[in-house]
């Protein structure tokens, strides 16, 4: 099994932080433009002036580098549950930033992605064997897990 | 009828952003890493590499056409069926996509997460 390196887990980590401050801030920005319809383009090509929109697009784009440089790496599997830990973090950043109240469902809902993510952090990060040059030990090892 | 037009929307967005995943970690395993690309080339080679990947710009559009099909969803309402029950389904449809065109080992281990996360994610839109 291919070990992690710190900065691997950086990557895992910005995919979750981007998506999240990036969606944070687009939706401020659309909050200050108001109503956005879908039959005024105009309306959305200005909406990139506003300075929460531009800096969204951007962490935005910096998340989609990192899900890429993730995913030339590790199982889209594998990759895939590390993104829905930012729905954990909109809620707990919502909780303790704006105290937002949190209902005993989603608790339930964060424990369950939580609990998810952590299965499949404990396991094998690539599992493909025909793209890599691996030994018959190293696949069996793998296939165990 | 409404809620007809919600499950289709749900079901378009829900392939397409399948298909744009498996699309782009397809063309990012033949990239290979990139953080190693990037150590030896530098970033103009990583960025080179990626683009000149067809399949990299197949998953681009599948994804926008995924975005784009959530928007119109949400331009009829019905927000808190359409974004939970597509994200849910995206992550059980990843599993069997990765399985079935990306050979990944999606093992016990790994069904487990995908549902537990598909639960997680509907029970927080609730």
């Amino acid at each position: 099994m291919p070990q992690l390196t710190f900065r691997k887990y950086l990557v895992l980590a910005g995919i979750t932080v981007f998506s999240t401050a990036g969606d944070s801030l687009l939706a401020r920005g659309m909050k200050d433009l108001g109503n956005v319809s879908l039959h005024h383009f105009s309306g959305l090509l200005l909406a990139v002036l506003n300075p929460w929109v531009t800096a969204g697009i951007l962490l935005l784009l910096t998340f989609f580098a990192c899900y890429m440089s993730a995913l030339s790496w590790a199982d889209l599997t594998y990759v895939l549950p590390a993104t829905s830990l930012a729905y954990v973090l909109v809620a707990l950043v919502g909780h303790f930033r704006l105290h937002e109240v949190i209902s005993p469902a989603r608790w339930l809902g964060i424990a369950l992605i939580t609990a998810g993510v952590g299965f499949v952090a404990a396991g094998p990060s690539v599992t493909p064997s025909h793209q890599h040059e691996k030994s018959p030990d190293a696949v069996s090892e793998e296939v165990r897990t | 009828m409404k809620d007809l037009h919600a499950w289709a929307a749900i079901a378009i967005i829900g392939m397409a952003a399948t298909t744009g995943d498996v699309l782009l970690s397809y063309s990012m395993k033949r990239v290979g890493d990139v953080g190693e690309l990037w150590k030896r080339r530098g970033v103009l080679a990583v960025i080179r590499r990626v683009l000149a990947t067809p399949t990299f710009a197949l998953g681009v559009m599948a994804m926008a056409v995924a975005f784009y099909s959530l928007l119109f969803a949400l331009s009829w309402g019905n927000l808190s069926l359409v974004v939970p029950a597509s994200a849910s389904l995206t992550f059980v449809a990843n599993a069997v996509a990765a399985r079935i065109f990306l050979h990944e080992r999606v093992g016990r281990r790994r069904w487990i997460a995908a549902l537990l996360v598909a639960g997680g994610v509907v029970l927080m839109a609730l």
